[in-house]
Parts: structure tokens; C-alpha cells; sequence
């Protein structure tokens, strides 16, 4: 027996490119947001890094101070 | 972070681009398959996410030797680009084959050699982020990382000769294939245009995404080295 007509499996079709396309653009959106929030750590680290180099020298200069007392 | 390199907003262009005509001419170009129907369109992304997700899978074994070898952090960064940006075409072209098999084998999945390697290699790259992420030394996991993808590595040319050794249902387009196959075709001269310009196009936009993924990697670890310095 042969088909005569074409199946209709464009349901199909549509859910596979759906699908393709869906789980490109959330690993793009994924890497999107770690780039972000890694940023924001970079910043934040960094600026933390900066206010403890002060205070790690005014409390060398205490601890020689007591010393010499 | 460095700035964004101008060569990189190129090719972010380029992909986006590339991705639209693959689509065009697998929707509209390409004849429709007479047994199959529309279904049959899914095949050129199928492959040609098959394709990439395979090569990065065989790129991260070969950065794995590269980081054996120099011990260099940049091989693990590129290792690392590999297997997730494959990992995420591999997944895309096991669910399309279960979207395709559907209407052409009635069923979703079987236990077939070829759907059975793919899903295997599959879960051993999910299992490769699993293992980074119990490890918290670098340099140990970088090596962890290297040995896994140059044993995983072969996983990619076992997935794509199954079909070409054994007896399965999955049919092989390019080569002859096994008498138990079912769903094959022949490529008529536009469904080759297809065909290969999705191969193109996944390549493309696989190259986008790693590099992206790579300077991700650079990022990553400059926070965790920021975070030593903090915490000492």
C-alpha cells in the first residue's frame, strides 16, 4: 500500500525548532547572568579589598607601637 | 573584564544571522519529505547540532592533553567551554531525534545503540560538571577535569561509527546503512543546500558561544582568586 498523501506532522516540526531555539536562548541567558553576577563579585571583592589595606597597615603600625611601649 | 573585542560583536552578528538562514532554508527552502512530512525539517538542525556537540566533545579531550602536558589554566578554561557549550547542542539533538522518532518510529525513545551512546555520552558530560564541582583546588580539579575528558572523549567517535558497526533502527544519511533502518531518505540537491549550511551554521555559532564561555572562564577566575585575597 503507499501513501497517497503527505502525514501531517508539522505539530512536530514546530515543537522541535521550539525547542532548539528555547534551550539556545536560555543558555545564552544563562551565560548572560553569570557574567553579571561574576562582575558584580569582581566589584564588590575588589572594593573590599581596597578598605582592608588601610586597615591592615594601621594595625601593623599599632602592634609596633605596643611593642616599643 | 576585558572590554568586549570588536572581532567578538562581529561574530555575535555573524551567528544570529547564519541561525536565521539555517532556519530559512530548513523551514521553507527545503522540499518537504514525502513519508515523513514536515517532520523531516527537524533533521537539519539534528544534525548539525550533532555535529558540534561531537566536536567539542573531541576539542575538550584534546585540551585535556594540552593541559596534561603545560599544565596551563588556559587549556582548562577552553576544556571547560567545550564540554558545556556541546553538552548543550548534544541535549538539543537527543530531543529533537525523540521529536523526530514520534511520528516516524511511534515512539519516543528506544533502547536503539545509537540513542543508547547518545544518551550515554550525554550524562557522562553532566557527570564531568558534577565531578568539577566536588573538587575545590584548581589545579587538582583542572587535572581531574583533563583525565575525565580524555576518557569521555571517546564516548564521540563510539556514538558516531554505532550506526555505521551494528544493527539499528537509526538511519544514516551520508554511507550505507543498516537493512533494519527506518526513517531514511535520500538528499535531494536543496536538501543538501540545507544540510550543509546548517553544518556551517552550528560551527559558526559554536565558535561564538565557546569563545564567549572561554572569557566567562577568565572572569570566574579572577573573582575566585579575588576571593583568596580577601579571605587571607
Amino acid at each position: 500500500m503507499f501513501l497517497e498523501t503527505i502525514p501531517n506532522t508539522s505539530g512536530y516540526m514546530l515543537a522541535g525548532f521550539g525547542i532548539s531555539f528555547a534551550v539556545m536562548g536560555i543558555y545564552v541567558l544563562s551565560l548572560y547572568l553569570r557574567k553579571t553576577n561574576l562582575k558584580r563579585d569582581a566589584e564588590m571583592l575588589e572594593s573590599l579589598q581596597v578598605a582592608d589595606k588601610p586597615q591592615t597597615e594601621k594595625s601593623k603600625t599599632r602592634a609596633k607601637s605596643t611593642k616599643k611601649k | 573584564m576585558q572590554s568586549k573585542p570588536i572581532a567578538l560583536t562581529i561574530l555575535d552578528i555573524v551567528s544570529i544571522i547564519v541561525l536565521g538562514v539555517a532556519a530559512y532554508l530548513s523551514l521553507f527552502f527545503a522540499p518537504t519529505e514525502a513519508v515523513m512530512g514536515q517532520v523531516q525539517r527537524v533533521f537539519y538542525f539534528h544534525v548539525g547540532t550533532a555535529w558540534v556537540g561531537l566536536l567539542g566533545f573531541i576539542l575538550a579531550a584534546v585540551a585535556g592533553i594540552a593541559y596534561l602536558i603545560t599544565k596551563s589554566m588556559a587549556w582548562d578554561r577552553f576544556e571547560i567551554a567545550a564540554v558545556e557549550v556541546s553538552t548543550m547542542f548534544f541535549f538539543i539533538t537527543i530531543a529533537l531525534g525523540s521529536i523526530w522518532a514520534r511520528p516516524a518510529w511511534n515512539t519516543w525513545w528506544t533502547w536503539d545503540p545509537r540513542l543508547t551512546t547518545a544518551a550515554v555520552t550525554e550524562l557522562i558530560y553532566i557527570a564531568y560538571f558534577m565531578l568539577r564541582q566536588g573538587i575545590e583546588d584548581p589545579e587538582k580539579r583542572a587535572r581531574f577535569g583533563a583525565v575525565y575528558t580524555l576518557l569521555g572523549g571517546l564516548s564521540a567517535p563510539i556514538t558516531f561509527m554505532v550506526i555505521r558497526l551494528f544493527r539499528t533502527i537509526h538511519p544514516v544519511v551520508i554511507g550505507s546503512q543498516s537493512a533494519e533502518a527506518q526513517g531514511g531518505f535520500s538528499m535531494t540537491g536543496d536538501m543538501k543546500v540545507a544540510f550543509f549550511f546548517a553544518l556551517f551554521a552550528f560551527t559558526v555559532v559554536f565558535i561564538d558561544l565557546m569563545w564567549h564561555r572561554i572569557r566567562l572562564g577568565v572572569l570566574e577566575e579572577k573573582v575566585e582568586q579575588l576571593k583568596l585575597n580577601v579571605s587571607m
